[in-house]
């Protein structure tokens, strides 16, 4: 009897635990997804908790598969994604940011233009050395990407026009891991979003002489960029619908991060 | 009174024992669900993308995006990489295990017990993250890899992961052995050398032939040590310091990004079942072995 009292008296403690809960914040936001916009929506979150005490925004990383698949399977709120989701109709896009992606070389070859044929070639290993175009005589180490990988899909997509890209380069799965090992490694090439590249010492080539700038993003001369995707299930709704909208509308916080805000583009693609 | 009392305590044993047995019971329920899940998701590739099994195991091409999910690359790198580290780990281990039992003194072990259980609890991401800081560069500099990257540097990482299994267990194959033998051989006038060779050594064989088989299960199954300085390059090891893939390091690459339900996902399970099944094969060798010094 004492028993069944002490069990009763714990049933009515969690329970009241549990509906006591929702009072310290009144929304939670869950965002995982693309590592290319986590430094976005991780400054754009901290901001937004800041100025809305009752929202609760947790953000993780993952790739932007796992972004897709997570919001697809209504795991998470949003999915960040750096390409666009066509086998999932039923998730809303909602385009934040562009982003720019730079072909990155190792400082010590003096490469400063590469063509896309050559870019094409140097992907497909038909070209091994650096003296084939115009560097030292040094043999070429490419670096790839996961199959899978968001910034892997834009730049096949951007520069191989369906040349498949030669396997057996070294692959590194995050884009701090590729600069670092550009840096590290002598003859090496890559390619990596422009907020993990960008005044890191690296050697940023031109592609068909238009150097990988903002600016060559925005009149469409530079070829290579994407737009970032936070994906709803549905079109979003409430504080998810307002926290999109803020991080889209943060000037300050977008070019920080070396993205580019939408309204400042003067080209648009429908695809990408 | 008593009989009240004597059945009482008769119902707690009962209980005791229903937990005990609820407890095995799940233990063994966990790992046929999991061998249920592994093979309903690894043979998709199969019986759903109707790939033969044959271009999985034996193709070198890994194109999910172009129809060919050939996972041979991935089966030599976990072969190359292990044979790399039990070459180097397992007569070093061994060594150390015969140092242990027969040689060093009481003091001696004391220290290096704790140093190998040290090793053992080293997370694999920092032997991983030593061998990309230090090896990695070591070997950039030293020869003529051009990125450091490759198969020896996954396998000497490797070859030190596994050596406190080998060690601890080769050390216990000696110990298990009966103290007349090695009498004996004293006795005969052998030296301590000729009494290793000739006599520790080959009694233990089978249970060093156990430690061995471990080390292999602990090297095929390493992941992310291994994925750190291996390369994650989809090609054959053409030499020491090619750069290529695992079994292991191929899952945790791809893993992130494969969408459910896509080849690319399939065609991962599939491997995760391949290391499933090698794993079961190295331990009915370990029972077999086990059967043969009963």
């Amino acid at each position: 009897m004492k028993r069944n009292a002490a069990f009763a008296a714990l049933l009515l403690g969690f329970s009241v635990v549990a509906t006591s809960t929702p009072s310290f914040a009144d929304t939670n936001i869950s965002i995982a997804g693309s590592t290319a916009l986590l430094p976005l929506v991780k400054d754009a979150s901290g901001a937004y908790q800041q100025a809305h005490s009752d929202v609760k925004i947790s953000v993780s990383g993952g790739g932007s598969g796992t972004g897709i698949n997570q919001v697809a399977a209504k795991a998470i709120d949003i999915g960040d994604s750096d390409i666009t989701a066509p086998t999932h109709p039923e998730l809303h896009d909602n385009r934040v940011a562009v982003i720019g992606f730079a072909i990155i070389v190792n400082p010590s070859v003096t490469v400063k233009n590469l063509t896309k044929k050559q870019l094409q070639d140097i992907f497909s290993e038909k070209i091994t050395n650096w003296k084939e175009v115009g560097g030292p005589d040094q043999k070429i180490v490419v670096i790839n990407r996961p199959r899978s990988s968001g910034t892997r899909a834009v730049f096949t997509k951007t520069i191989m026009n369906g040349i498949p890209v030669n396997e057996s380069g070294l692959t590194e799965d995050a884009t701090g891991t590729v600069v670092s090992v550009v840096k590290q490694t002598p003859g090496a090439i890559s390619y990596a979003a422009f907020s993990g590249t960008h005044g890191q010492g690296l050697n940023e080539v031109s592609i068909d002489g238009v150097a990988p700038t903002d600016e060559n993003i925005l009149t469409g001369k530079y070829p290579v960029w994407s737009y970032e995707h936070m994906f709803t299930y549905g079109p979003p709704t409430g504080e998810v619908a307002k926290f999109i909208a803020f991080v889209a509308g943060n000037a300050e916080l977008v070019r920080k991060d070396g993205f580019i805000l939408l309204k400042d583009m003067k080209v648009t693609e429908t695809d990408r | 009174m008593i009989a009240l009392q004597a059945r009482r305590s008769r119902r707690a044993e009962q209980f005791a024992l229903n937990v005990l047995r609820l407890a095995a019971a799940s233990v063994i329920l966990a790992m046929a669900a999991l061998l249920g899940y592994l093979a309903f998701e690894g043979t998709k590739t199969f019986y759903v993308d109707k790939f033969p099994l044959s271009q999985f195991l034996f193709s070198p091409d890994f194109s999910v995006d172009q129809n060919h999910p050939g996972a041979a690359v991935f089966i030599i790198g976990t072969l190359a990489v292990t044979t790399f580290a039990i070459v180097i780990g397992g007569p070093f281990g061994i060594a150390v295990g015969v140092f242990l039992s027969e040689i060093a003194p009481a003091r001696m072990n004391q220290i290096l017990k704790p140093a190998i259980e040290v090793m053992v609890g080293i997370p694999s991401v920092v032997y991983g993250w030593l061998g990309l800081t230090l090896l990695v560069p070591l070997i950039r500099t030293h020869t003529s890899s051009p990125s450091g990257f490759g198969l020896a540097a996954a396998g000497i990482v490797l070859a030190i992961m596994i050596l406190p299994t080998v060690i601890t267990l080769s050390e216990d194959a000696f110990r298990s052995l009966p103290p007349a033998l090695k009498e004996g051989s004293l006795a005969l006038g052998a030296t301590r050398w000729q009494t290793i060779v000739r006599v520790l050594l080959p009694s233990a064989s089978s249970g060093l032939a156990v430690a061995l088989i471990l080390g292999i299960a602990r090297a095929v199954g390493e992941t992310l040590a291994i994925q750190m300085v291996i390369g994650n390059a989809t090609q054959f090891p053409s030499g020491l310091f090619s750069p290529t893939a695992a079994l292991t390091t191929e899952i945790v690459t791809d893993m992130p990004g494969a969408t459910e339900g896509s080849q690319l996902e399939h065609a991962l399970f599939s491997m995760a079942l391949l290391l499933l099944v090698i794993a079961m094969v190295l331990i009915v060798c370990v029972r077999f072995a086990l059967r043969k010094r009963a």
